[in-house]
């Protein structure tokens, strides 16, 4: 008797949590069927604002990290810096609307278009596939590959003909181990879960060269005396490129202009000068900027 | 000694912004502790309610808040009411508003749990000295029932005002935010920040439960002995 009691309770709580799963999915299937059709004119309706509604409000809606020095982070004084934020002062400033930046993760920035709660993402936000089935990226801005850092004495430049006895370290996770098992699976991979134990595993000298993301083996060999980033572009190369709601043409295209507009003052070799410089130096800035939305 | 990088603590207004994170963190927790409290209690006489419906639907209520991790319940709030229902919530509207769904399950419970706890001769022997119903209620039932939630409830503030740190998911910068954001724009010039700024974190979310842990106890010995 009492199992029976149980064993419905457990099946009406389940229906609840299907139900409640149900209307969240159908309500997301249903939002973006809006939004193709629709002209989606408000932003509370989980939609988004178009560029005349951004200019008439005069606020823009920003998303950007406020933890990644030096993309998108918070100085000593709360305000918000960095590469993105750079860009994104610009275009409010050409938009003529104020700027409010929204402090996004890497899990939610996708979620925070999809709700029309921003208008456009700024968080170093890599182009990809999957991701451009949920919002729309605009011209990149900047370009993203793998690097591969070693000592001065015994320069990594090529990962052909490798010595076995030789290790690569990577740390678990990320893009540099997938790509690796998957092109190169006879370099043998010595594995760490997180940046400082593969930092101090690769000083210790445990393995001949580190590979990560370009950027992150720049800034290492930078900051750290006798290393050399002896290639700094592996694999498939990246863009970064800002994101808006699926579908908000009108300010992806004026976005683009903009991004083609500023390419002709060289803007963003002048934003990676005033926020990157100090992080990766100048050698790389024409490897790594993207000017007027053109990638080679 | 070994350098903990507190220093950058002092750099700006960086202490200042520190503590504003745990006056939001703070200002969440209350809030939503102020109105779970009550509503719990109610809550809880419901659920030992006879009614077989009224049983149903709490309980059913308290399974689905306690298996949902606080993250979904938060990130169902907060995005999910602009999907669904086309809601604007703010980040802090939609933190007060899982906290206060969770704490009145969580508390609710509790509160179930402590009055069938009490003994059924503790109702008899009142009857027997000639109490009414109300008398036996607000003389013998409510102060042993009080007295068996003060640190079950305690246990539950304290664990509402550290999930706060939660809430930087839907946008909300708290103490941990303003942590990290401090470490993270340091991260060149003081790498071994990390382990002064968590340290002052520590404290100040210890400096705060503490206090409350006190009340607690005192509250205890105090009716214990009554």
């Amino acid at each position: 008797m009492k199992n029976l009691k149980i064993k419905k309770l457990l099946a009406v709580a389940v229906a609840g949590i299907l139900t409640v799963g149900l209307v969240a999915c159908g309500s997301s299937n249903s939002d973006s069927a809006k939004s193709d059709t629709a002209s989606g004119s408000d932003a509370a309706s989980g939609s988004y604002r178009t560029l005349d509604e951004i200019k008439e409000d005069g606020t823009i809606n920003i998303g950007v990290f406020s933890d990644k020095n030096p993309f998108g982070y918070v100085d000593e004084n709360g305000e918000y810096q960095g590469y993105d934020v750079y860009f994104a002062n610009r275009l409010a400033k050409d938009l003529g609307v104020k700027v409010n930046f929204v402090s996004t993760e890497a899990a939610n920035r996708i979620e925070y278009l999809q709700t029309g709660k921003v208008d456009v993402i700024l968080a170093n936000f890599t182009v990809t596939e999957e991701r451009a089935q949920e919002v729309d990226f605009a011209l990149p801005y900047m370009n993203v590959a793998l690097g591969v850092v070693s000592r001065e004495d015994n320069v990594i430049k090529s990962l052909d003909n490798w010595n076995k006895d030789d290790s690569i370290i990577v740390i678990s996770g990320t893009t540099a181990e997938t790509y690796l098992t998957e092109n190169y699976p006879d370099i043998p991979l010595q594995k760490f879960d997180s940046y400082a134990t593969a930092k101090e595993a690769f000083q210790n000298g445990t393995s001949v060269a580190w590979a990560n993301d370009n950027t992150e083996v720049i800034a290492f060999a930078l900051q750290n005396k006798g290393y050399t980033v002896g290639i700094s572009e592996l694999g498939n190369k990246d863009t970064i490129a800002p994101a808006v709601t699926k579908g908000n043409d009108s300010l992806r295209e004026w976005i683009n202009s903009e991004i083609e507009t500023l390419g002709q003052e060289n803007f963003f070799h002048k934003d990676y000068e005033e926020t990157l410089v100090d992080t990766y130096g100048t050698d790389y800035e024409d490897s790594l900027v993207v000017e007027g939305g053109k990638t080679e | 000694m070994l350098d903990l990088g507190i220093d950058v603590l002092f750099k700006g207004s960086n202490m200042l912004r520190l503590l504003s994170g745990l006056w939001v963190a703070m200002k969440i927790s209350l809030v939503s502790i102020l109105i779970s409290l009550p509503l719990g209690v109610l809550v809880g006489a419901l659920m030992t309610v006879k009614n077989r419906v009224v049983k149903v639907i709490f309980r059913v209520y308290l399974e689905i808040i306690r298996i949902m991790p606080q993250l979904v319940l938060l990130f169902i709030v907060y995005f999910g009411t602009t999907r669904a229902l086309g809601w604007n919530l703010s980040g802090e509207v939609a933190s007060v508003i899982v906290f206060v769904l969770w704490g009145t399950a969580e508390m609710g419970d509790l509160v179930r749990g402590a009055l069938i706890s009490i003994p059924k001769h503790q109702f008899e022997s009142s009857e027997a000295l000639g109490l009414t119903k109300r008398q036996t209620y607000i003389y013998i039932i409510i102060p042993q029932t009080i007295q068996r939630l003060i640190p079950l409830s305690i246990n539950l503030i304290t664990r509402m005002i550290k999930t706060t740190s939660l809430v930087l998911m839907i946008g909300v910068v708290e103490m941990l935010k303003v942590a990290q954001q401090i470490i993270e724009a340091n991260r060149m010039t003081s790498p071994n920040a990390a382990f002064g700024v968590f340290l002052i974190v520590f404290i100040l979310y210890f400096l705060v439960c503490w206090p409350i842990s006190m009340l607690a106890r005192y509250l205890e010995k105090k009716w214990n002995i009554a």
